[in-house]
């Protein structure tokens, strides 16, 4: 297998433009071939998907990168079990369209269904059930890792499991994955939509929803100062009893050009959050819709990253501890509201308890605040610098798949694991992402 | 408006199991509960697919070793799979070789290994399989792969052409026997344009022209039940051959292709 020319690659946010040697096996022989011919011409590999990852966790510039987005075979269902094995590559789409019909469906998704199987362990990804069935990663049951110097498969208990989940793909290749599948009364979800008017309102409607609704999450006014900060939108959830098992199709509205840098700014952004809450607040009450629009509202608009124009743009997703949580959020808020940046969508979201296995794992039981910048420059850089600061006295931390930028400190501070995971990272394995924090 | 007739799952036989395009189009016919006997030189890779098939919802699928250049035992082979997977309705020809048009043209054994994969060995194929899928009755289609690239010999890859373009005029030959009374089999040529597998991982893509093979497989799903003996995928490749084949040879010289 040869190695090919360095071709283009970006990442999500598309801040960063990078170019790599892409391989793309189309079968699970070829992939010890592939990472061989990145030894032989001396340079480090990394496991890529579909490239949701925003900043520079999935990027190798200038290296290599093995593509396992044909490696998507399934390798065994057993639903007597409820257990799939599936090859990294498959997308959790893929594997729903899969499931649902069966009457299962996987164990958690995040807000995209354009992950593969291998980028979720990677990256520990969580969805708006993670007070009940916690991250990805604490579902799987084995994985089948590729190391430079041979296979191994791993599972709860082992060290290197834990490494690799939220591992960042620094650990190996992860070839195939099992997990545990959930079964479904049907394909339909019966959701609220409850405004709310500040931060408290919604804390109260976060605790009031634990013990009845699976899936939560809440979209807030992030251009909203003073009186009005924290307001928004709180979206729950259940499986509905009935409905049938039809899955979702892949129908989607691509975003064909990018738009102009100018489209974004303050002013067009207050105009979007404020119809976005009077639409949102049109639609209160209860409805049962299909998962799809419930799980992935921005997968039927294909592309929208390209909406923040030709500079691309910042995701900054941070989780504070509970006792903290409040108050940062609110502090955050008010320090955005000032800037006048801010997001289309501000997503807040309370997690639950159920640890992962993960050293590198992202979520901890608390508050998460997602939000993203139009990139700016400087200017964005000094704002999101102002974050950390409030992040880090809260004792918070930042998810390392939406960061393009936090600072080797900012990292280190918020996983204490780190030292003992490095000692888990296969010495072929490297990515803009882990050169920039271990520099 | 006509009511959706539930079909009966088939029974195929993949020759070239492992190209992307054929895995992609049994995917669909895998989630209809087909059964499948898998063709192609690699086992594993073929052990691979058959696991997929049959977590989709395939009713059986096995894995045949087998290199489909030579088809000397093609009629052995079709039985033994008609003695795995039940009687055949489906035999699917996907596999081929683009080879170099200049390396074929400066070596003849080349030439003749272009010719021998992709017309002499696939027609043997589609010869063995004829009476199985007569035996099916209307149920029986074979379908076989052939290429926008047999509408006319053109100077880039006119030896990989002339050897789709045959493979056509086989299909079409057997559609026209099959069709010779009512109630028989089908026979397809599938013509392709450019989709994006392995066998163009050397051409630099994009733009509208390409196909996926995921995109291209619910095409090849739906010619095994209706149409005519040509079909092509993207259906936009019908037009641009047209244009092709009407274009004078004077002008046509001119053009590099």
């Amino acid at each position: 297998m040869i190695l090919p020319a360095p071709g283009p690659a970006e990442s999500w946010g598309r801040v960063v433009r990078a170019s790599s040697r892409r391989l793309a096996p189309q079968f699970r022989d070829e992939v010890a071939r592939g990472l061989a011919a990145a030894r032989d011409a001396g340079v480090s590999t990394l496991g890529v998907g579909l490239g949701r990852s925003y900043g520079d966790s999935g990027l190798n510039s200038d290296q290599a990168v093995i593509d396992a987005r044909h490696l998507d075979r399934l390798i065994s269902f057993d639903p007597d079990a409820g257990v799939l094995r599936a090859e990294a590559g498959a997308s959790l789409g893929a594997l729903a369209q899969v499931l649902a019909p069966r009457g299962f469906f996987l164990p958690t998704v995040p807000g995209t269904r354009f992950v593969t199987l291998g980028g979720a362990v990677a990256n520990d990804v969580h969805g708006k059930n993670h007070e009940r069935a916690g991250t990805f990663g604490a579902n799987v049951r084995r994985i089948g890792l590729r190391r430079s110097d041979g296979v191994v498969e791993i599972a709860p208990g082992d060290d290197l499991f834990a490494a690799t989940i939220g591992g960042l793909g620094l650990t190996g290749f992860i070839e195939w994955v099992e997990i545990g599948v959930t079964r479904i009364p049907s394909t339909l979800i019966d959701q609220e939509t409850i405004p709310f008017d500040d931060l408290d309102a919604f804390f109260a409607i976060a605790a009031e929803s634990k013990a009845r609704f699976e899936h939560t999450v809440a979209w807030v006014d992030c251009t909203q100062g003073g009186k009005s900060i924290g307001r928004g939108v709180f979206t729950r959830g259940v499986w509905a009893p009935d409905g049938g098992f039809a899955p979702h199709t892949d129908r989607a509205l691509p975003v064909p050009i990018e738009a102009p840098s100018f489209a974004l700014n303050p002013l067009t952004l207050k105009a979007f959050n404020v119809a976005y809450d009077a639409a949102q607040r049109l639609k209160a009450g209860t409805a049962r819709v299909h998962y799809t629009g419930h799980f992935w509202p921005l997968d039927s608009l294909f592309g929208w990253n390209k909406l923040y124009g030709p500079k691309g743009f910042y995701q900054y997703q941070c989780v504070l501890p509970w006792a903290t949580g409040r108050d940062g959020v609110a502090e955050m808020l008010r320090r955005i509201a000032r800037s006048g940046e801010g997001s289309f969508l501000a997503v807040l979201k309370t997690f639950g308890d159920r640890p992962s296995p993960g050293m590198l794992s992202f979520p901890m039981p608390g508050t998460t605040l997602a939000l993203d910048f139009r990139n700016r420059g400087a200017a964005t850089m000094k704002l999101l610098a102002a974050l950390d600061d409030i992040v880090r006295e809260a004792g918070g931390r930042l998810y390392p798949a939406k960061d393009g930028r936090m600072p080797a400190a900012m990292f280190r501070a918020g996983y204490p694991a780190l030292d003992r995971f490095a000692t888990f990272v296969d010495p072929a394995f490297s990515s803009d992402f882990w050169r920039r924090i271990t520099a | 408006m006509t009511t959706p007739v539930a079909l009966s799952p088939r029974r195929v036989v993949v020759l070239g199991a492992a190209s992307a395009i054929a895995e992609a189009t049994c995917r669909v016919l895998a989630a209809q509960g087909a059964s499948f006997a898998l063709l192609g030189r690699d086992a594993a890779r073929l052990d691979a697919i058959a696991a997929d098939l049959s977590a989709r919802g395939a009713a059986k699928a096995v894995a045949v070793a087998k290199d489909l250049a030579d088809a000397r035992d093609a009629e052995a082979v079709l039985a033994a799979c008609a003695r795995d997977i039940g009687p055949i309705d489906t035999v699917m020809i996907f596999y081929g070789v683009l080879g170099d048009q200049a390396q074929a043209e400066a070596d003849l054994a080349e030439a003749a290994r272009l010719l021998q994969v992709n017309f002499t060995s696939a027609a043997l194929w589609a010869l063995a399989a004829a009476p199985h899928v007569e035996q099916a009755g209307a149920r029986g289609v074979i379908l076989a792969v052939s290429s926008v690239a047999g509408d006319r010999g053109r100077r880039s890859n006119f030896i990989y052409g002339a050897a789709k373009g045959g493979l056509a005029l086989i299909m079409q030959g057997l559609a026209h026997k099959f069709g010779a009374k009512p109630g028989g089999p089908r026979a397809v040529a599938l013509k392709l344009g450019f989709v994006d597998t392995p066998m163009t991982a050397h051409v630099k893509k994009g733009g509208p022209l390409w196909a996926t093979p995921a995109g291209v497989a619910p095409v090849i799903a739906r010619a095994l039940e209706r149409g005519g003996p040509m079909v092509y995928a993207p259906w936009f490749w019908r037009f641009v051959m047209l244009a092709i084949r009407v274009t004078p040879q004077a002008i046509f010289n001119r053009v590099n292709l």
